[in-house]
């Protein structure tokens, strides 16, 4: 699945509309705790999180993420979405909640992380 | 060993909205040199752990990156306050976080052991009222 479709199958809207859309995404998480992400975190993966401040795009950018997924109509600060525009990180706001979205991207068939050893 | 490419990067502490921008910059230099996805993966990974533990926790301190031909030293230095029980430290779950760093999602106890479990070589030394030196290196395969 690419961004682009990952964008029509969540009906979510496109914060950054300059970022490519045609990344392929490999995997579905949903966390909010930080370091914890960096820990299970793969590139081009598509990352739900109520977090909206600076550093979720760093993590983002350092893990070669595909999108990064904000649920419940949360709004994410302009200056975070001015450095995920500088990043080409690709932010989505979606009306629907983490646990929907994360249903949806798993019936479409994205898959989870496997967990490491 | 020559050392082909040395930088320091200072980091502030509580700077919370430039932190992980050392990490990026690191990463950008890194991936100009041709270093592969795998390795640039393990040390973004390291360097951001590292980075915010110095705006979390210290009281200001830099990063400096070495590049050699058969390796990248990434080294933390701070000016305090140091660690009084490293064991406790590297715990996984364990953290003397404050509540700022908590409500940004840090302090998940994650920070240390993640350094550990991605750099090739790791080694930290600490010192109450002194400071914290933190060592880690990557291999480069060929």
């Amino acid at each position: 699945m690419t961004v682009k479709e990952l964008i029509e199958l969540t009906g979510a809207r496109d914060m950054t509309p300059d970022a490519p859309k045609d990344r392929e995404v490999t995997c579905g998480y949903s966390c909010d705790l930080l370091s914890w992400v960096m820990a299970h975190g793969k590139a081009g993966m598509a990352w739900i999180t109520v977090q909206t401040h600076m550093n979720v795009i760093a993590v983002a950018s350092l893990m070669e993420m595909a999108a990064v997924i904000i649920p419940e109509d949360i709004e994410m600060e302009e200056a975070t979405l001015e450095k995920a525009r500088d990043e080409e990180i690709c932010v989505l706001q979606s009306g629907k909640t983490a646990y929907e979205l994360c249903a949806l991207m798993a019936q479409a068939g994205l898959p989870g992380t496997p967990r490491e050893a | 060993m020559a050392v082909l490419m040395e930088k320091t990067f200072p980091v502030r502490a509580g700077a919370y909205e430039t932190a992980g921008e050392a990490s990026t910059t690191i990463k950008r230099t890194l991936k100009q040199l041709g270093v592969s996805a795998d390795v640039l993966r393990h040390v973004s990974v390291a360097c951001y752990e590292v980075e915010l533990n110095l705006v979390i926790h210290s009281d200001g301190g830099e990063l400096i990156l070495q590049v050699e031909p058969e390796k990248v030293t990434l080294i933390s230095r701070d000016q305090g306050p140091g660690i009084p029980d490293i064991g406790k430290a590297m715990t996984e779950g364990f953290s003397t976080a404050n509540e700022e760093a908590r409500t940004l999602g840090f302090g998940a106890g994650m920070g240390l052991p993640n350094m550990k479990r991605n750099a090739t070589e790791f080694d930290i030394q600490s010192e109450v009222g002194v400071g914290t030196t933190i060592t880690m290196s990557f291999a480069l395969k060929a």
